[in-house]
């Protein structure tokens, strides 16, 4: 990967590349501040755990970084690049480089699961459809679905069929950091749990950069390799499971402490 | 894209043959054996150029004795790499022949396995577009499910509203007032707006017509009796089936949506009791007072225009009108109106209840909607045209 000069500080101390950077970041609506002055640093082929308070601004921290919601000041950079630097050409090369998935799928209604895959590789890249067709079915089978759903309109799937088509559309162009937005809300146990392996499978298979906004507390515990928690706007903490486990904030130690976590704890072992 | 050409600093060994429009495979023979070299970025942006170095290597040699494959200079792979080498191991390994892999990063090894086990199952057959006489036929068919729709969501609507007569005490009576204040009260601004404006067309091609035969005068009969009996309330019907039929419909589909009438229903409330009723009763009560409203903006848009252009002064304007309409006239605009508004209201709110799961199926519906009604309503204008006529009215 080539090395490009940042303006902000160099590499972090233990050495790994931040593939995301956030500075200094202001967000608000009206008079409410939502982030506050919040730092956070994403690396290279981890899978980063986001929690925090709902409503506490996990999803506009997302949306910050993806340029969806204005901030007021601070500094993304993504790939070594300041988002704010980009003309539009830049900004979406930065953009094809990278993948979303919305928590309600945001699949495109009109279109087949196949459409849908097709659409970032038609808009972005010179293929024959013979290998967009095989890219399509290819994708389809590495998020775990049948061919047979490529077919299919999305009002036709299931909630879990919904979440990996729209998994496999961030997929499509190959991205180097995929973006999850409560990938397993609204899903069973069960399924949660083969999404989360689906995730890290995928994240060793095509080397990606996790950022996983979520709340459940398995995910955390099976496949993040950092976490990082927000409240009052900012990041309070942020390392490994046994590092949240030791936090003295009462909020996390009530998220890392009550009922439902030491379910999940003693279920470990 | 880079690399249209073989670098010049590589000469081809003995036995090799460069594959002329690539640098990214390259092909050595030895004994009928093959050896297929990888090289470069076997990714996304090369991807159509590598597609096309597989078709060619398989194509020069369809049948090798055996074939290694040195991945060893392919620098970086994703996806679409990895499934085009698996395409070209695939056209030699499916006829038998014996493939091997060397030099291979681990790092590519599982995507490569994974490619590997991708594309076994079948594919379905792609969604195939109607023929024309195919598609002939189902409007045919749905033609006649939409009119027995239509009868069966007037019954709906009408068992609704007897069940409310009986117990007047469910009726939304607050819902009826919100709805009564969005598509009677903020209408009125653009309803007088219109038709002032076709009231001043209207006079003004009269005066421009009848003056030929001295006949300016007429204009006022001929104004009052068109906006009274047929103009006021077509034009506030259309109106109105443009403007509030198609947010019923919008506001009724995206609740169907998102599930919002079945949560009603598990609830115990009838949809089109809590829903429907209270907007057809808005438009009911709404439409003949707009109909009023715009049938006195459109005469008074004609008494100004005969006023300046035709030089008919206010008084005898309205001296005139006095003469050339009676009651009757007017009666025939109004008792028209809630008529349609029922229609227009019936229409929007049926098809609101038919939107399907797609922001497309929204969209259709809602151009169904405003269409229907408007069709609806200019039929009605003619079925009630021939009854006042039979009646003498």
């Amino acid at each position: 990967m080539d090395a490009r000069t940042s303006p902000a500080d160099a590499p972090a101390a233990n050495g790994k590349e931040a593939i995301i950077k956030v500075r200094d970041i202001v967000v608000g609506f009206g008079d409410r501040i939502v982030l506050n002055h919040l730092d956070l640093d994403v690396y290279r082929g981890e899978i980063l755990g986001f929690v925090g308070t709902s409503g506490g601004g996990k999803s506009v921290l997302t949306r910050t970084i993806l340029g969806l919601v204005p901030k007021r000041s601070g500094l993304v950079e993504v790939f070594g690049e300041n988002l704010d630097d980009l003309n539009e050409t830049q900004r979406s090369a930065v953009e094809r480089r990278w993948g979303v998935l919305f928590q309600q799928g945001a699949l495109f209604s009109s279109l087949t699961v196949k459409q849908n895959i097709q659409f970032p590789l038609r808009e972005n890249l010179k293929l024959s459809q013979g290998l967009m067709d095989d890219i399509a079915f290819a994708k389809i089978e590495m998020v775990g679905l049948k061919p047979d759903v490529a077919e299919k309109l999305p009002s036709e799937l299931s909630g879990g069929m919904i979440k990996r088509a729209a998994l496999a559309r961030s997929l499509a162009l190959d991205p180097e950091i995929l973006f999850l937005d409560e990938p397993t809300s609204g899903l069973d146990p069960i399924g949660a749990g083969e999404f989360d392996e689906l995730i890290r499978t995928l994240q060793q298979t095509l080397g990606l950069t996790v950022f996983m906004v979520t709340h459940d507390l398995d995910s955390l515990h099976t496949v993040c390799d950092r976490i990082a928690a927000l409240a009052e706007g900012k990041v309070i903490a942020q390392g490994t499971i046994e590092t949240m486990m030791q936090a003295t904030h009462p909020w996390l130690r009530a998220y890392f402490h009550g009922a439902r976590a030491r379910a999940v704890m003693q279920g470990r072992g | 894209m880079s690399g249209q050409d073989p670098p010049a600093d590589r000469q081809p060994g003995p036995g090799e043959v460069a594959l002329p429009h690539t640098s990214l495979i390259s092909v050595h023979t030895q004994d009928d054996r093959l050896t297929v070299a990888g090289r470069g970025e076997w990714t996304s942006e090369h991807a159509d150029e590598l597609e096309h170095a597989v078709g060619e290597a398989v194509a020069a040699y369809p049948s090798p004795k055996g074939v290694d494959f040195d991945l060893a200079g392919v620098e970086r792979m994703d996806t679409f790499g990895a499934l085009l080498f698996e395409r070209l191991r695939r056209a030699w390994d499916g006829q038998g022949i014996a493939t091997a892999i060397q030099g291979l990063s681990p790092r590519y090894k599982i995507l490569l396995d994974e490619m590997a086990r991708a594309g076994r199952d079948p594919r379905p057959a792609a969604r195939r577009q109607e023929a024309i006489v195919e598609r002939l036929g189902h409007s045919v068919v749905d033609t006649g499910i939409d009119a027995l729709a239509l009868l069966n969501f007037i019954g709906a609507t009408i068992a609704a509203m007897m069940r409310v007569v009986m117990r007047p005490r469910t009726f939304r009576f607050t819902a009826m007032v919100n709805q009564l204040d969005r598509v009677g009260f903020r209408a009125v601004p653009i309803i007088i707006l219109i038709t002032f404006l076709i009231g001043c067309i209207l006079a003004q091609q009269g005066i421009f017509n009848f003056r030929r035969f001295g006949a300016e005068i007429y204009v006022v009969d001929m104004v009052g009796v068109l906006v009274l009996r047929e103009l006021g309330v077509l034009i506030v019907a259309i109106m109105i089936a443009g403007r509030s039929g198609s947010a019923y419909t919008a506001e009724l589909g995206s609740m169907r949506m998102r599930e919002e009438m079945d949560a009603l229903r598990v609830m115990g409330f009838d949809p089109i009791e809590v829903l429907v009723v209270p907007r057809i009763m808005a438009l009911v009560i709404a439409l003949p007072m707009l109909t009023f409203i715009g049938s006195m903006a459109a005469i008074f848009g004609a008494g100004l225009v005969s006023w300046g252009y035709g030089g008919i002064t206010p008084e005898i304007f309205m001296q005139r009108l006095k003469s050339a309409i009676d009651l009757d006239q007017f009666n025939v605009g109004m008792i028209k109106a809630p008529f349609m508004a029922a229609t227009i209201g019936i229409v929007a709110c049926l098809e609101g209840m038919r939107v399907g799961g797609s922001a497309e199926s929204l969209g259709a519906h809602t151009t169904e909607s405003v269409v229907k009604a408007i069709f609806l309503v200019i039929v009605m204008d003619g079925v009630f045209a021939m009854f006042f006529a039979a009646i003498n009215m």
